[in-house]
């Protein structure tokens, strides 16, 4: 990712964009920030965040036209927010902001014609930009138009102490009437020129007013700028103000000799991007002040304050755990991992970032821009491995189970017995293998039973290198399967895993596959015990078929041609979540992938069904009654089955191993020329076997471990129980197994391992020893 | 990078050697750092030993710092 693809992508997350309200407000006012404060009670924090933007708070709550209230996003739930009356009631209620120390004078001087909005306007923005200001007013009042309105609605008093206040630092003359002539004069001894006449002066400066740049209120002549009702489309006290506003940016930046054009787009109304949902929002009225002459009192402003919805977008984070774990959403995300991938010296915080997204897309599908999170971390962790940055832990464990299942322990490509082609190839996928090899058996006799030539790939699909960033191992297992395939003679692939499923349809298009449930649907299901009626089920789509909706319908149509009832979670098909499986996130954030689990089994109290040996594995380790497709045909005691917890990483290796052994033996009447491991046996309390599981240590470390001692003697004893520890690093890790001896192998007491190394090793026994 | 010494004694002796195990620092790296740390090792042949709250405590939070430098 460059600069501008991370321009790109932070351009399409929009929570970062303004609420409608503010958007619609020409100088910008922070509605929702001022409403937050109201709710919070905080009426003097709400006026000062108020007041940022609109400096004369009591006039403008109780005359504003309020663009914002047209759009507020509440419309559609009950009605707009009472945007101006609030404002009324932060300056009524809020007190006044202790005045702000100046900025020393920077020596420009500045002309202000006209004491309306406008031109008061203008004149405040510039004094606070540390400019002298003088202003001129025709009349014996400053104001303008603003004593055209009814006194009940805006009573003088407020009119006039507010103006008085806001304009304390600038030079105001009044009865001085400025005429076009006297510009060219007042050109000499001011740096610049404000007009900010009303209509009826207007005629006088016609010829410098008809020329107005709308964007910059820039007159044709150098220095002079003009804004106001004089030049207004269509007048209205919010956009007199917005044009003085406006006017006293183009003038604070024409005596710094800055561009006057830069960079102002969206500097007055627009329309926003945000997106905000209404989806809970319950709809209300608003409130009405029991003495509307008053406005509203404290507690009636809190209330009205509460039904804004503080419109903001966060659609993927509301739904994304991932997303949610981090404290943030995907527009600071990107900057993050940005960051991350350019450090060339320092700390990689986000190393956690990029390799705890499941990769599963949902962000994605919801977002109302289509920005998908699952590429962005899948390309930062191929460049991470390229820059070799990707933590060793983070996904080793995988990458050595994908490579156990392409192993010879594991990995077989046969064609049907007798036959001298394929129509079809089963490829179960590594993890049914390793969660229910007994169903791949049954499956390959039905299959070879319903459909011609069915030739059984049993290996790993290569998912685990792709999501590990590892592309060089992912090339490697691919062209693995292309050689078995070859081999093979080709075929529709059957496919039981929508994993695999993914990865093909990605990554060999050009392979033909289909999905097992399909093949269900079309040729007939395997023979299977009648179900307990009724039985209902909510299906769990696996994330990999999000956008496969044929296999989603196939799973759905097995399991209605099987009488079961089928329960639809509030999340599914597109927008099904993924189980934490995905992107490998059970292993590089395991606490998150537990919270992933949980939200998920929470959805629906049903026990759940799922086509995805996975999915099925970690809900039912949470607890939460599960069943494989498969099940329904293959189990008689479903309620048992539905709370099997997944088999441990040792046990799925050995059901790989056994799948295989098996097949050949029993189908192609063949013994495995390939030893399996010398096994010694290895006897483990049901504690000792969990804990070292949760510490992802294999059956087989610990033999190794236990082999090196045999061969070395280095080891410890504790001469008070007898047992021995003892440590060995076949590869990155130490694993260190407390043992002891049992008649016929080994009692396994515990077992730990590190990373680090021990630099120094033993001294070699000595012959003579 | 500091590791906690160990405090108490340890019930083990080097099975090979049959000798106590002593207290020293020893050096232990990881992806190209490498730190002296106070452990109890065979005084006559040398093997280290590396206790389990040790591996799974502090060890941990230096691999994954020196996995993210
Ligand atoms: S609900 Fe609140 S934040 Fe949203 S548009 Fe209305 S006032 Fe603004
Ligand atoms: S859904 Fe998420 S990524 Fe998309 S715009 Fe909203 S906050 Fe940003
Ligand atoms: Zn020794």
């Amino acid at each position: 990712m460059d600069q501008k693809e991370l321009r790109e992508l932070e351009s399409q997350c929009i929570q970062e964009h303004a609420p409608p309200c503010t958007a619609a407000c020409p100088l910008h006012v922070d509605v929702r920030g001022v409403l937050a404060a109201l709710v919070d009670e905080s009426f003097d924090a709400a006026r000062q965040i108020l007041v940022k933007r609109l400096p004369f708070p009591g006039i403008i709550g109780r005359i504003c036209e309020q663009p914002c209230r047209g759009v507020c996003n509440r419309k559609d739930a009950g009605e707009a927010l009472e945007i101006a009356a609030l404002e009324r009631a932060c300056a009524t209620f809020g007190a006044l902001a202790s005045p702000t120390r100046r900025i020393p004078a920077r020596g420009k001087r500045v002309a202000v014609i006209g004491g309306g909005l406008s031109g008061a306007m203008t004149a405040l923005q510039l004094t606070r930009k540390a400019h002298s200001v003088t202003l001129f007013e025709a009349t014996e009042r400053l104001g303008g138009v603003l004593w055209s309105t009814p006194e009940e609605l805006l009573p003088r008093e407020v009119l006039v102490a507010e103006l008085e206040l806001a304009l304390r630092d600038v030079d105001v003359r009044l009865q001085h009437p400025v005429a076009a002539m006297d510009l060219k004069t007042l050109r000499t001894e001011y740096d610049a020129i404000y007009l900010g006449v009303g209509r009826s002066a207007a005629g006088d400066f016609d010829a410098l007013l008809v020329k107005v740049d709308p964007v910059t209120l820039a007159t044709p002549e150098a220095g002079i700028f003009a804004g106001g009702r004089a030049i207004a489309e269509t007048s209205s006290f919010i956009g007199s103000l917005g044009s003085g506003h406006r006017a006293a940016i183009s003038i604070d930046r024409y005596l710094q000799k800055a561009s006057l054009t830069a960079s102002r787009e969206n500097e007055g109304a627009y329309a926003t991007r945000l997106f905000t949902s209404l989806e809970g929002v319950t709809p209300a009225p608003a409130a009405i002040p029991a003495n509307p002459a008053l406005g509203y009192t404290r507690t009636e402003a809190v209330a009205e304050a509460r039904r804004c919805i503080q419109c903001e977008c966060m659609e993927c984070v509301k739904v994304c755990s991932y997303l949610q774990h981090f404290g943030s959403y995907p527009k600071q995300y990107l900057r993050q991992i940005y960051n991350n991938l350019s450090i060339v010296m320092g700390e990689r915080h986000f190393n956690i970032l990029i390799n705890s997204c499941s990769l599963c897309g949902l962000c994605g599908e919801v977002c109302p821009e289509g920005l998908n999170m699952a590429p962005v971390c899948r390309d930062a962790r191929q460049l991470m491995v390229a820059q070799k940055r990707m933590p060793p832990s983070a996904h080793d464990f995988a990458l050595r189970d994908m490579a156990f299942s392409n192993s010879p322990l594991a990995a077989l490509a046969r064609q049907a017995p007798g036959a001298q082609r394929c129509d079809y190839v089963f490829f179960p996928g590594c993890q049914l293998d390793a969660s229910a090899p007994e169903h791949v058996v049954q499956v390959y006799d039905h299959l070879r039973k319903t459909l011609p030539n069915v030739g059984l790939l049993l290996r790993c699909c290569g998912a685990p290198a792709d999501w590990a960033g590892r592309h060089d191992l992912f090339e490697e297992s691919i062209a693995g399967f292309r050689a078995d395939y070859v081999a093979l003679g080709g075929g529709t692939v059957i496919l039981a895993c929508s994993t695999c499923y993914q990865m093909f349809k990605t990554h060999l298009p050009d392979v033909p596959v289909i999905s097992l449930w399909e093949i269900f649907d079309a040729h007939g299901l395997p023979e299977h015990p009648s179900l307990p009626t009724p039985l209902a089920l909510a299906i769990h789509d696996p994330c990999t078929t999000r956008y496969e909706r044929d296999v989603q319908d196939s799973a759905r149509s097995v399991l209605h041609t099987l009488g079961c009832e089928i329960e639809e979670l509030p999340f599914n098909r597109e927008r099904t979540e993924c189980c934490s499986y995905g992107g490998l996130m059970w292993l590089a954030n395991r606490t998150l992938a537990e919270t992933v689990v949980r939200r998920r089994i929470a959805e629906h109290p049903a026990d759940y069904v799922t086509y995805c040996a996975m999915c099925r594995d970690f809900f039912a380790d949470q607890g939460k009654p599960a069943l494989h497709l498969l099940d329904l045909f293959y189990e008689r005691d479903l309620p048992t089955r539905a709370t099997r917890p997944s088999p441990r990483f040792s046990q799925r290796h050995d059901n790989r191993a056994w799948l295989k052994r098996s097949l050949l033996a029993n189908i192609w009447e063949e013994t495995m020329s390939e030893a399996h491991v010398a096994a010694i046996p290895l006897h483990l309390s049901e504690i000792a076997a969990t804990r070292i599981d949760r510490r992802l240590i294999l059956e087989e470390d610990i033999r190794k471990v236990i082999g090196y001692v045999e061969s070395t003697g280095n080891c410890f004893r504790n001469p008070d129980n007898g047992h021995f520890l003892a440590y060995y690093k076949p590869a990155n890790v130490t694993y260190w197994v407390e043992y002891s001896s049992a008649e016929d192998g080994y009692t396994i007491h515990n077992a730990y391992s590190h990373r680090m190394e021990i630099v120094v090793q033993p001294k070699a026994q000595e012959a003579s020893v | 990078m500091s590791m906690p010494s160990p405090t108490t004694a340890v019930p083990w002796i080097c099975s090979r050697c049959g000798a106590p195990l002593t207290l020293g620092k020893i050096e232990i790296a990881y992806l190209g750092s490498a730190f002296p740390v106070e452990l109890w090792h065979c005084r006559d042949c040398g093997l280290v030993l590396i206790p389990e709250d040790l591996a799974l405590g502090r060890m941990v939070e230096v691999e994954k710092m020196l996995e993210d430098k």
